[in-house]
C-alpha cells in the first residue's frame, strides 16, 4: 500500500553538499522542493556536540555518523574473474548518512580540477599521441576550465575556504600553486596557521627546487560570513575532523554555510530517515513521475513531482539509476550502456620519516592544514619520455593524533609487548608523514554494476565494485613514489618509509572516499550518462549530482569539483531549464 | 541512532515540535519525519556517550574474564612507562563492547550467503565478535590444556603466555573448534588496544594512563594558543570527555 502525497515542483534525493546546493538555489527560485533524505537530522550543536565530539572510538573507530553496511552494503572483486562479496563491514571507503551526508565528516580539501581534466583526452592526444592513452577509457567531460571558473569561485566563497592563490587571471601569485588554472580572485580566507610537519615539509620540498603552497582548506583560518550571510569560526586545530562533525562552526559542510537559510524557508521541505527505493518513470521510460521512499515504519510513499534531482553520494545516485532503468547498465564485454562506467577511486602512497630530535605535536592539527607540492600532479609535467600518464598531489597534511589509529612505528616494531611500547612511544610526536594522492583512470574493466546474489533489507541487488588500479596507474604512482624517496631522504631524519602502491585493491584497509564516475558527464550519449549541465540523456526531467559525474578522478580530492557542478547544474536549471521544463539541453 | 554503553532512551524517542510531523507512530526510536519552516532545536536533546561503571561482567564468565585480563596484561604489560592491560581497564572496556552493537554486528551486514572469500574482500564468517570471542577463550583454554600441563592460559607463567600468544598471531597454532588462531589474536590485539586508547569513558585507558604515556592531551579542542610554537612540548596534561583528573569519579 503506497500513500500518494501532494505534488512538488523538485524532489531531492539526498541532503548534503549537492543536495543543499541545488535546494537553497531551486528554492531562491520559486520552487516548492522537497529533500528526502535516509539518514537522521544533524545539526552542530546536538550532533557534533563540544562536550564529546571528540571522541575516537565512537566516531573514528565505530563510525557513528556513517553509513552502516547493515544499511546498505555493497560487494566487491578485483576482476570479472573473481566472484564479489559483500563488504560486511565499510573499510577502504566510509560514505556518509544523515543530513549533510559525507560532507560532514570529510576533512575539507578542497580543489579545483584542471581544464586540462576537463579536456583529458584532446589535451593528452594533442600533447603525447593516441597511442598513449589507448588503455585507458578516457573522456572529455564536455566543459572547460574557463567555463567552470565562475562555479568553483562561488564554492569557495560559499564555504569560506583558507588559502593562497597560485594564478590570478594568469599573472602567477607568489607563494600559491603556480599549476593552477587562473582563477579570478584569491580565496575568501588566508592560509591557514602552518604546524610544524608541513612547514618542515615546505623547507625541504623547496630546497628541491618544488612548489610548496598551502593546501585549500575548509577548516577555516579565520571567522567568517559567507554570501549567504551565515557565520563560521575559525578553526581551533583540535584534530578531530575526518571522520567528525566539527563543534566549533569550523568546517564547512551543509550544517555551517547553507542549512541555517535553507530551512527557514516556507517552499522547503526535508523527510529524513526515509530511504528513497527507486525513481518512477512513466511508460515512456523519458520521463521520471517522482520517487518511492520507505519511512522507519516500513510504509511506503509515492512523492510525484516535475524535476528529480538525484544528489546522494555517487555511488548511490547510480544504483538508484540502475534500480529505476534511467539508462542502460554497462557491460564491459560490449563496452554499451552507460550506467557504471568509468568507475574510478584513487591511487595513493605513502611515507614516513623518523626523527630523534624532533616534536611535531601530532596532536594539534586540522583536516586539511597543510602544504601540498603539485609539480608532479596531473599534467604538470611532461610525460613525454614516461610510460604513464597522470600524477599525484605529493601532500603534508598531518590531520590528527589520534591514538587508538595514530601510532606510527618503525618497521620491525613487534605489534604488543614492552618493545612495542617503547617504540610507540618514542614515534608517537617524532614522526612525519606525507603521502601521494594520485589520479585514478577509467579503464573498460573497471566498473560498477548489480550484483546477482546479494540484496539490501528491501530485497533489491547491492551496488557491485569489479576494480583494480589500473596498470598505467601503478606506474604513474611508483614513479611518484620514487620522487617521494628523493624528499624522504632530504629531510634528514634517522630513518624513512616509502610505501608503494601494489596492484589488488583491497577493501579492508581505508584508503580513501573518493569514489567518482559511473553516472559520468559527456558530450555523447552513447559513452556518457549525463550531458555537460548533468541532466540524464535518457530522462530529460533527472539531473545527476556528484562525483558519479566524474569522467575520471585527478589526483585531487573531488569535494570543490562536486560544489562547483552542483553550482554550474543549478545556474543553468534556472537559466535555461525552467523556460522549457523536461526538454533536454543538449541535443544528442 | 543507538547508545554506546549503556541503554537509555535517546532524544528522538522524545521529540515533539511544531516543527516536526511525524510521518508515521512508531516504536523504533528513530523515527522518519518532515522539517520546514525552522531549524528544529531543543534543549537537552544531544546524545553524550554514558559513563562505564566498573563491577561485574555483563559478558564474559569469570572465567573468559581471567583469560582476557592475563592477555591484555601481556598485549600491554605494566612497566615504568604505563600500568598494564588488566589495570587500565581494557577487559572491563571489551566485556561492555561485546554487549553493544559492536559484540552483535547489529550494524554490520550480516545476510548470506557466507563464502569463504579472498583478504581483499575481507571478513566474510558469519560469527559476531561476542561468537568469536566465546568460541575463541574456550579455544585458546584447550590449546593450554592439552599443550602445556593442564593449565588455563592465566595460570602460565608470563614467558610462556608470551611464547603462546606469538604462536597465535604468526599462525602457528592449530586451535580446536575451527577457530582462526591468527584471527582471534588479531581481533584481541585491536580491541585491547582500543580499550588502552579510548576515551575512559568506555571503561580502559584508566585514569588516562596511555594518554599520559604518549603525550596525547586527549579531548582537548582548542590549540591555536600552541599551533606556532613548533618543536615545543605542549604543557598541559590530558583531559577526558569526563572531565579532568580531579573530577574523575571511577
Amino acid at each position: 500500500m503506497t500513500t500518494i502525497l501532494p505534488r512538488k515542483d523538485v524532489v531531492i534525493v539526498g541532503l548534503g553538499w549537492t543536495g543543499a546546493i541545488l535546494a537553497h538555489e531551486l528554492t531562491e527560485g520559486g520552487l516548492d522542493v522537497v529533500a528526502i533524505e535516509r539518514g537522521p537530522w544533524r545539526d552542530t550543536a546536538t550532533d557534533f556536540n563540544i562536550g564529546y565530539a571528540q571522541d575516537e572510538l565512537r566516531y573514528g573507530i565505530r563510525r557513528d555518523l556513517f553509513l552502516q553496511p547493515a544499511v546498505e552494503a555493497m560487494t566487491m572483486r578485483n576482476s570479472t574473474s573473481q566472484t564479489a562479496l559483500p563488504m560486511r563491514d565499510y573499510g577502504s571507503f566510509l560514505p556518509g548518512n544523515g543530513v549533510g551526508g559525507a560532507g560532514v565528516h570529510w576533512n575539507g580539501h578542497t580543489w579545483r580540477f584542471w581544464d586540462s581534466d576537463f579536456q583529458i583526452a584532446d589535451h593528452l592526444r594533442d600533447r603525447y599521441g593516441a597511442g598513449r592513452i589507448q588503455d585507458l577509457q578516457l573522456q572529455n567531460w564536455g566543459v572547460t576550465g574557463a567555463e567552470m571558473e565562475k562555479s568553483f569561485d562561488r564554492f569557495e566563497y560559499l564555504a569560506g575556504i583558507s588559502g593562497k592563490a597560485g594564478n590570478i587571471s594568469g599573472q602567477i601569485q607568489e607563494g600559491g600553486n603556480p599549476f593552477e588554472d587562473p582563477r579570478a580572485r584569491d580565496y575568501p580566507l588566508p592560509p591557514m596557521q602552518m604546524t610544524y610537519a608541513p612547514t618542515l615539509f615546505a623547507e625541504v620540498t623547496r630546497s628541491l627546487n618544488l612548489h610548496p603552497f598551502p593546501t585549500p582548506s575548509a577548516n577555516l583560518s579565520k571567522d567568517y560570513i559567507n554570501p549567504l550571510g551565515i557565520a563560521m569560526g575559525q578553526c581551533t586545530m583540535c584534530g578531530f575532523c575526518e571522520r567528525f562533525g566539527c563543534a566549533n562552526y569550523s568546517k564547512s559542510s551543509a550544517q555551517t554555510t547553507i542549512l541555517p537559510v535553507l530551512m527557514k524557508k516556507k517552499n522547503f521541505e526535508v523527510r529524513t530517515d526515509s530511504e528513497v527505493l527507486h525513481v518512477d518513470l512513466d511508460a515512456s521510460k523519458k520521463h521520471a513521475r517522482g520517487v518511492t521512499y520507505v519511512n522507519t515504519s516500513g510504509e511506503e510513499f509515492f512523492q510525484p513531482a516535475d524535476m528529480v534531482l538525484l544528489c546522494a553520494y555517487g555511488l548511490h545516485n547510480v544504483r538508484l539509476m540502475m534500480l529505476s532503468g534511467i539508462g542502460q547498465i554497462y557491460d564491459p564485454n560490449t563496452g554499451e550502456g552507460t550506467i557504471g562506467r568509468n568507475y574510478c577511486y584513487q591511487t595513493n602512497a605513502g611515507a614516513q620519516v623518523f626523527f630523534d630530535d624532533k616534536n611535531f605535536n601530532p596532536f594539534i592539527a586540522a583536516g586539511a592544514l597543510g602544504q601540498t607540492v603539485d609539480d608532479y600532479n596531473g599534467d604538470a609535467f611532461d610525460h613525454g619520455p614516461l610510460d604513464f600518464v597522470g600524477g599525484a598531489g605529493i601532500n603534508c597534511i598531518p590531520s590528527n593524533g589520534r591514538p587508538i589509529q595514530t601510532r606510527p612505528t618503525p618497521p620491525g616494531t613487534p605489534r604488543w609487548g614492552s618493545d612495542w611500547k617503547k617504540a610507540t612511544v618514542k614515534s608517537y610526536k617524532s614522526t612525519l608523514g606525507f603521502s601521494s594522492q594520485g589520479s585514478s583512470y577509467p579503464t573498460r574493466g573497471n566498473y560498477l554494476d548489480l550484483d546477482p546474489t546479494y540484496t539490501d533489507r528491501f530485497g533489491r541487488p547491492l551496488l557491485r565494485f569489479t576494480f583494480d588500479f589500473p596498470d598505467n596507474d601503478i606506474r604513474m604512482s611508483n614513479w611518484v613514489s620514487d620522487r617521494m624517496e628523493d624528499i624522504a631522504k632530504a629531510f634528514g631524519g634517522r630513518q624513512y618509509t616509502n610505501t608503494r602502491r601494489k596492484k589488488g585493491w583491497d577493501s579492508v584497509p581505508y584508503q580513501s572516499t573518493h569514489n567518482t564516475g559511473g553516472a559520468i558527464m559527456g558530450t555523447d550519449p552513447k559513452t556518457s550518462a549525463v550531458n555537460k549541465y548533468l541532466q540524464s540523456w535518457d530522462v530529460a526531467n533527472v539531473f545527476v549530482i556528484g562525483a558519479s559525474a566524474f569522467a575520471h578522478n585527478a589526483g585531487k580530492n573531488p569535494t570543490g569539483t562536486v560544489g562547483a557542478l552542483a553550482f554550474h547544474a543549478a545556474d543553468v536549471i534556472r537559466q535555461q531549464y525552467l523556460r522549457n521544463p523536461g526538454q533536454p539541453l543538449v541535443s544528442a | 541512532m543507538e547508545t554506546h554503553c549503556l541503554k537509555r532512551p535517546t532524544r528522538r524517542q522524545f521529540l515533539s515540535s511544531v516543527a516536526f510531523t511525524i510521518l508515521a507512530g512508531s516504536a523504533a526510536p528513530v523515527m522518519a519525519r518532515s522539517i520546514s519552516g525552522s531549524l528544529p532545536w531543543e534543549a537537552r536533546s544531544a546524545d553524550p556517550p554514558v559513563q562505564v561503571k566498573p563491577g561485574g561482567w555483563l559478558f564474559f564468565t569469570p572465567e573468559e574474564a581471567q583469560t582476557m585480563e592475563a592477555v591484555a596484561d601481556r598485549l600491554v604489560p605494566a612497566d615504568d612507562l604505563s600500568l598494564g592491560g588488566k589495570d587500565a581497564g581494557c577487559v572491563l572496556y571489551l566485556d561492555r563492547q561485546l554487549v553493544g552493537s559492536y559484540g552483535t554486528s547489529s550494524r554490520l551486514y550480516t545476510k548470506g550467503p557466507f563464502m569463504p572469500g579472498l583478504a581483499t574482500q575481507g571478513y566474510q564468517a558469519p560469527d559476531t565478535p561476542a561468537q568469536r570471542y566465546r568460541s575463541g577463550i574456550a579455544a585458546l583454554n584447550a590449546f593450554t590444556r592439552e599443550t602445556k600441563g593442564g593449565k588455563r592460559f592465566a595460570e602460565l607463567a608470563p614467558t610462556d603466555q608470551d611464547a603462546v600468544l606469538k604462536d597465535l598471531e604468526a599462525g602457528k597454532i592449530t586451535l580446536p573448534n575451527k577457530v582462526d588462531a591468527k584471527s582471534f589474536f588479531n581481533l584481541m590485539l585491536a580491541n585491547v588496544m582500543e580499550g588502552f586508547f579510548a576515551d575512559p569513558i568506555y571503561g580502559g585507558n584508566k585514569d588516562m594512563a596511555s594518554w599520559k604515556m604518549l603525550g596525547f592531551p586527549g579531548a582537548r579542542y582548542d590549540y591555536r594558543d600552541h599551533v606556532s610554537k613548533h618543536n615545543q612540548p605542549y604543557p598541559l596534561p590530558p583531559v577526558s570527555i569526563a572531565g579532568s583528573m580531579e573530577w574523575m569519579t571511577r
